[in-house]
């Protein structure tokens, strides 16, 4: 047992699978040389060399061609888009080349690839470099979406999405980097598609994902001692979604809360409350509450952004008027 | 701003300096295979149009005619494990990667026959066991995945080639621009062959591109040579084709090939082409590679008996096809919810 912080088991997860399997190339902007704009990716460059491990001008869609290209003729590529914000300029790639082309095909093409990108907000780098943009790769047919909250999953979701033959899109959180957790020894492999329950409680199901698992279990703390028991579930992927794992909590505890950096319109817990509500509306005994952030750009300012993106408080109110 | 008759003149010219010194015609085999295959092209694609106007090609589609001898000369000089990437205008493409008809005409159609079983259709013609590695239909992020197919072929030390096919219209957007870079920065084994037919859709080349030859006069700021070639004259394609794959093969990185050419169609299947003058049509119809191309071989010594019998035997392969994919029942519903993952299905959630 190690502790090991976020962006040093996104080192070490890259580590460990291009180590695992030659085919396993790494490509972006300033991830060799400079170790990555987070130092997510130090020593990569060092340890596997200029042929696995290659910097590239900023060019987003070049970047994702040829992660593609090369993903359909045998090879396992990872690319960086360094914040996800940029995924905008390189969306055909993303939204009509990798996500169609196996279906296209009727199967012909696999593309086993890995995006990795630094999203969400907290940084206070304003609206261009902290959006959260994985709602945006849920709408799409034939994506894969994965976004870690702790250094261990980190470890055992990069591998999983590696190893997956599908592409998938895989979101790490910026203001998550520094976070330190406990990584077990030796080889780590989780499966996609699996959520982890942070807490157990009697009293309501908070769902969260990324940096917001966190923020829900400070809530559930919070809640705790006014004698709320919450249970927070980490769905850790949106690509494969758990159904059954929140379809299971709710199902005894009667109340559902999603917690969502994105915009409030589409954000993914739009999608998972109308399934609850399609599939499972007679275990629940209040609303759904979705916490968002507004449906605004995020602002700069520490202050404004605080008070854009959920809160433990915006959490801890939201739960109260699922109670109510 | 520019009359479309003035890039026709300004083209001609620029090809005729580049075609001072011809090189040695390629052997009579391969002369002949090149024949073939651009009257394979031919046949199949007019009968392709014959069937949309009877209805049974649906959608759209966007021929070739008049560009076949581009892909007639790569498709002669490439290695049959080469990769292709072309775009939404593939199917001579396809055919000249040894394709057979029946599923390239079944899956115009949208039938069970059809190389993707209909759930692409014309515009994206895709084969990957003979290297066809698709066609694109939004032109220029078919650069960057050539790119990544040649870097693979690098990385594996295969020395296989990728060969990426697009129109005059595609060097003006962004991702033309970053995937030469690239490939010239990693010196990658891809060849970039831009078909200038002069029309971006329905509108001249020249009055939206800030230079006279849309890929040739970018070619200097990747560190290429530019390479002007008539796309219309079989030999000399070829010629450029073998050279630009040799160099690509040997290590010393990407070509970007503009090859002159013409559309005799309009854009697509709804574009009638009413915008080109008589004068414009005339002039290239003239230029048809096939009929140059049957008067050369003749010319060479080829004996007409033998070039009918190979006309002969690709009207029968056409209606073959025709008859094949015409027979073929239309593809099971159940592909619908099939292959978006690799398991086969489209589950998300359990």
């Amino acid at each position: 047992m190690a502790e090991l912080t976020y962006r040093d088991a996104v080192a070490a997860a890259i580590a460990q699978e291009m180590e695992r399997d030659e085919s396993v190339v790494f490509i972006g902007e300033d991830v060799g040389a400079a170790g990555g704009v987070f130092k997510a990716t130090v020593g990569l460059l060092e340890k596997f060399g200029p042929t696995r491990v290659l910097d590239t001008p900023i060019s987003e869609q070049a970047i994702l061609g040829v992660a593609m290209g090369a993903a359909m003729t045998g090879m396992r590529p990872i690319a960086e888009i360094m914040f996800s914000d940029f995924f905008a300029v390189s969306w055909d790639l993303v939204a009509n080349e990798i996500a169609k082309t196996r279906y296209m095909t009727n199967g012909q093409v696999t593309l086993p690839l890995v995006i990795r990108s630094g999203n969400g907000g907290g940084s206070r780098f304003g609206a261009q470099h902290s959006q959260s943009v994985e709602n945006w790769a849920m709408a799409i047919p034939g994506l894969k979406v994965v976004a870690p909250s702790t250094p261990r999953d980190v470890m055992g979701l990069f591998a999983a999405a590696v190893r997956d033959p599908d592409p998938v899109l895989f979101f790490e959180h910026k203001s998550l980097y520094s976070l330190k957790g406990e990584v077990e020894d030796g080889e780590i492999l989780d499966e996609l598609g699996k959520a982890a329950t942070r807490r157990e409680g009697k009293d309501v199901t908070i769902v969260a994902l990324a940096a917001m698992v966190p923020r829900a279990l400070a809530a559930a703390e919070q809640l705790a001692s006014e004698g709320v028991e919450a249970t927070v579930i980490d769905l850790r992927s949106l690509v494969p979604l758990d159904v059954s794992a929140v379809a299971a909590s709710i199902a005894s505890t009667g109340h559902l809360v999603t917690v969502e950096e994105n915009p409030r319109l589409c954000g993914w817990g739009a999608e998972l409350s109308s399934i609850i509500a399609e599939e499972n509306l007679f275990d629940l005994d209040g609303p759904i509450v979705r916490v968002t952030t507004p449906h605004v750009p995020l602002p700069a300012a520490d202050t404004l952004e605080d008070a854009a993106m959920p809160s433990a408080s915006r959490i801890v109110e939201g739960v109260r008027r699922s109670l109510a | 701003m520019f009359g479309s008759r003035a890039q026709s003149k300004g083209q001609s010219e620029a090809v005729s300096e580049a075609s001072e010194e011809p090189p040695p015609p390629p052997d009579p085999a391969t002369r002949l295979a090149l024949y073939r295959q651009m009257v394979a092209m031919r046949g199949f694609e007019k009968r392709a149009y014959d069937l949309f106007l009877q209805g049974l090609v649906k959608g759209t589609s966007h021929l070739g005619l008049g560009q076949e001898a581009i892909a007639a000369a790569f498709g002669c000089a490439m290695r049959h494990d080469d990769y292709t990437f072309a775009t939404y205008r593939g199917h001579n493409h396809t055919l000249a990667r040894g394709v057979p008809m029946t599923p390239v005409m079944g899956e115009l159609m949208g039938r069970s026959c059809g190389l993707m079983a209909g759930k692409g259709g014309s515009m994206h013609l895709t084969s990957v066991e003979h290297g066809m590695m698709g066609s694109y239909a939004i032109i220029g992020a078919h650069l960057t995945i050539a790119n990544g197919a040649a870097f693979s072929a690098k990385s594996r030390g295969t020395s296989q080639v990728a060969v990426c096919f697009f129109g005059d219209g595609t060097t003006n957007i962004g991702a033309f621009h970053e995937a030469l870079n690239l490939a010239a920065v990693w010196k990658l084994p891809v060849v970039f062959v831009c078909e200038n037919n002069l029309w971006m859709e329905y509108t001249p080349i020249a009055s939206v591109t800030a230079v006279a030859h849309p890929a040739a006069d970018r070619a200097s700021a990747y560190g290429l040579a530019p390479i002007l070639v008539d796309g219309n004259d079989a030999d000399a394609m070829y010629d450029v084709a073998t050279t630009a794959l040799a160099r690509a093969r040997a290590g010393d990185g990407p070509s970007l090939i503009e090859a002159a050419t013409y559309r005799h169609g309009g854009h697509s299947r709804a574009d009638p082409g009413k915008y080109r003058s008589d004068e414009e049509l005339e002039y290239w119809l003239g230029r048809d590679p096939l009929p140059a191309y049957r008067g050369r071989l003749l010319g060479a010594g080829v004996d007409e008996a033998v070039l009918a019998a190979l006309e002969a035997e690709v009207a029968a392969e056409v209606d073959e096809a025709t008859e094949q994919a015409k027979a073929s029942p239309p593809p099971s519903l159940d592909l619908v919810m099939s292959d978006v993952w690799a398991d086969g299905g489209s589950s998300w959630r359990n």
